[in-house]
């Protein structure tokens, strides 16, 4: 009898186990990306927002280089970038910096969108009231500023939960390229689709439908 | 720190190739908002106005499109179809993949807009003897169309961006353009930078013809 | 000629328009008066088709508003409807307001089309304001601007509702010289209005309307002089 070895081989149990680790490394990169861009997002969003210093000024147009090129160029750019400074990251950490960055710079436009939502004549009167800078960031522009903008917040973080997906390109094994490598040795690609494509929208359909519901009950 | 040497002359030799793989990214960005436009416009009006199955289908399109990553609708364009015997082109793949996303985006900003409009510009229009498809083309569309003019300019940003998946298909657009001469010459990094800088022109040029048009078009 | 005859309207099952019967020759300015909820703006919208009806007709010069067969674009071509919103459409200037109706219902050449919103704008006395978009107007022109724009498709009859009851009070006198001046020109006209010395100077007849009911029909001074019904009476007290 001939010994069968086959390189293509069904669906198995084990893949399935292979999919779920790969989601988990979906959801640990996008966790930390987006917690790691929202702080830096903030801080940012704030400095553009008082305009005070003179790196407020580059800070602009420079997040605005992160909004207008393509999120992969930038992965690959990163990537081969990091080694001719003596930086030598394996593709996770690279994805980690890549998507902090750019969800920073998506972050800081809604962060000054909310400090300018909150307005002048609000704050004037925490100042009057002998609020201190700092009091009225923390009592008044957070809570206020905070729910005027949230429901973007919630849409920027899962875009870069979406977009997580690109980090794959650095070879790092997410669930799409997981995916990808299930396809092409168990040729089924319908399935495997179906699963990962099932993963993302359980995890985006319900968070997206909870911010629009906030948005309507905080609009009146 | 700096032990690696630039080159920058292939790069710039391949510059003439690189523009010229950037007019494909403008066409097929150009071309799946056109089409986009045209089915989120359908999609919008179907959600608002219809019930059962055909309302069920626009719904599930519009929150596929929203919440799974664009490259898990690229693969689905691309091998899902492929399972099922539809084998199209990587240009017709990276199209369709496109104009799916950007038509469920655009549904949902045309519904906003639609929403926008008082339901008395309907009646006064019918009220002058128009029918329900000359008030909506020459009453209710030209007014929706302003609101949601900022929202498809950065859609089309978007799409110009999002068209950089192409790479992963083998199509050759500007990105799988750019990876294609870079991994010929080794010279990723300065390959990928002058692409990334590339996009980031065609996003101004875009952005600002924009601006110059809404100048023009919306006088009131 | 318009005939309503045993007319009634629900919306769900609330009942707003109770059987009514009533009849408006050409030639007639008719005011309606009544509480808010009466059911008087609703009447205007089943006349222009704008609202289906359950029981009973509308005929206007003898045709069905409410039949199947009716082309109902080319009837409300004889009635021309001006809304409490004042409803301009604000992506077009003046003229373009008064012009795209002609242009497109009647199928007027574009140069028809502006001589006709040019002379009823000049009508209305807006001939100044005629490449002018409707967010730079006031309230009341831009009511004005409404009413040229229902002029403008050379209407038989003219509907009315509550075309004041939006707009600041020092803007109001305009828009019923406006009116006033259209029914010295002998248009039939049905308006459901809040304004009592409008009623009673310009009107040949006036109507009270109580929840859903035509209670009271008669001239100006029948009605305002001699009020019979105890609704009417109370009505009317009210408001002075």
């Amino acid at each position: 009898m001939e010994p069968t070895v086959s390189f293509f081989s069904g669906f198995q149990p084990s893949d399935l186990w292979f999919l779920a680790e790969a989601a988990w490394r979906t959801l640990l990169i996008s966790v930390l990306s987006i917690s790691i861009g929202t702080v830096l997002g903030v801080v940012f969003g704030w400095m553009i927002y008082e305009g005070k210093w003179p790196a407020a000024l580059t800070l602009g147009p420079v997040l605005d280089v992160f909004r207008s090129v393509p999120l992969i160029i930038q992965l690959v750019l990163f990537y081969n970038f990091a080694p001719i400074i003596g930086l030598n990251l394996d593709p996770f950490l690279s994805g980690v910096v890549v998507l902090s960055v750019y969800c920073a710079s998506l972050v800081a436009n809604v962060a000054r969108g909310g400090m300018e939502a909150v307005g002048l004549p609000m704050r004037r009167a925490a100042r009057s009231l002998g609020m201190s800078y700092w009091q009225d960031l923390r009592y008044v522009v957070l809570p206020i500023g905070g729910r005027a903008v949230f429901p973007s917040w919630v849409g920027v973080a899962l875009g870069v939960m979406k977009d997580s997906a690109l980090v794959s390109v650095l070879g790092y094994i997410e669930l799409l390229k997981a995916s990808q490598i299930l396809i092409t040795r168990t040729q089924e690609p319908l399935l495997i689709l179906t699963l990962a494509g099932a993963f993302y929208f359980a995890l985006s359909y319900p968070i997206s439908r909870y911010a629009a519901t906030l948005e309507k009950r905080w609009a009146t | 720190m700096f032990d690696y040497n630039f080159h920058w002359r292939p790069v710039m030799k391949s510059l003439p190739d690189l523009l010229e793989a950037g007019l494909v990214t403008l066409q097929v960005a150009a071309l799946s908002m056109i089409i986009g436009i045209v089915i989120g416009l359908a999609l919008a009006l179907i959600r608002m106005h219809m019930r059962g199955p055909v309302k069920w289908l626009a719904s599930a399109w519009v929150e596929l499109a929203r919440n799974t990553p664009a490259l898990f609708q690229l693969f689905f364009f691309g091998f899902g179809l492929g399972a099922v015997g539809i084998h199209m082109s990587p240009y017709v793949i990276v199209l369709s993949a496109l104009s799916f996303n950007c038509a469920g985006y655009l549904a949902e900003n045309f519904r906003g807009g639609f929403q926008a409009i008082p339901d008395t510009q309907l009646r006064a229009a019918r009220s002058l003897g128009m029918t329900v498809w000359q008030s909506y083309t020459r009453v209710i569309i030209p007014q929706v169309f302003r609101i949601v003019y900022h929202p498809l300019t950065n859609q089309i940003v978007w799409a110009v961006l999002m068209s950089s998946l192409g790479m992963l298909v083998g199509f050759r657009e500007l990105s799988g353009e750019t990876q294609a001469l870079a991994s010929r010459t080794y010279r990723i990094f300065e390959y990928f930078a002058v692409t990334a800088v590339i996009y980031y022109v065609i996003v101004k040029i875009i952005l600002g013809a924009s601006r110059l048009l809404a100048a023009r078009l919306f006088r009131y | 000629m318009i005939e309503i005859r045993g007319l009634k309207k629900f919306y769900g099952s609330l009942e707003v328009l109770k059987g009514i019967d009533l009849d408006v020759p050409k030639g007639e300015v008719l005011s309606v008066i009544g509480a808010s909820g009466s059911g008087k703006s609703t009447l205007l919208y089943c006349i222009n088709g704008l609202e289906p009806i359950q029981e009973g007709s509308v005929k206007v010069d003898g045709t069905d508003v409410h039949a199947k067969g009716t082309d109902i674009n080319e009837l409300r071509q004889k009635m021309g409807m001006v809304f409490q919103q004042w409803n301009s459409f604000p992506h077009l200037t003046a003229l373009e307001n008064v012009a795209l109706a002609p242009k497109i219902v009647k199928k007027k050449s574009r140069a028809e089309a502006r001589d006709i919103a040019t002379r009823q704008l000049q009508h209305v006395g807006l001939g100044d304001k005629l490449n002018v978009y409707p967010s730079a107007l006031s309230g009341g022109q831009q009511q004005r601007l409404a009413i040229a724009r229902a002029l403008a498709m050379e209407p038989d009859y003219m509907l009315f509702d509550e075309a004041t009851s939006a707009l600041d009070p020092e803007l109001v006198g305009e828009v019923l010289d406006a009116m006033r001046l259209l029914a010295d020109e002998g248009m039939t006209m049905i308006c459901v209005t809040h304004e009592m010395g409008f009623a009673r100077d310009v009107s040949d007849r006036v109507t009270f309307f109580h929840e859903g009911i035509l209670e009271e029909i008669g001239t100006p001074a029948e009605i305002f002089g001699a009020p019979k019904s105890e609704h009417l009476q109370k009505f009317l007290s009210s408001i002075r």
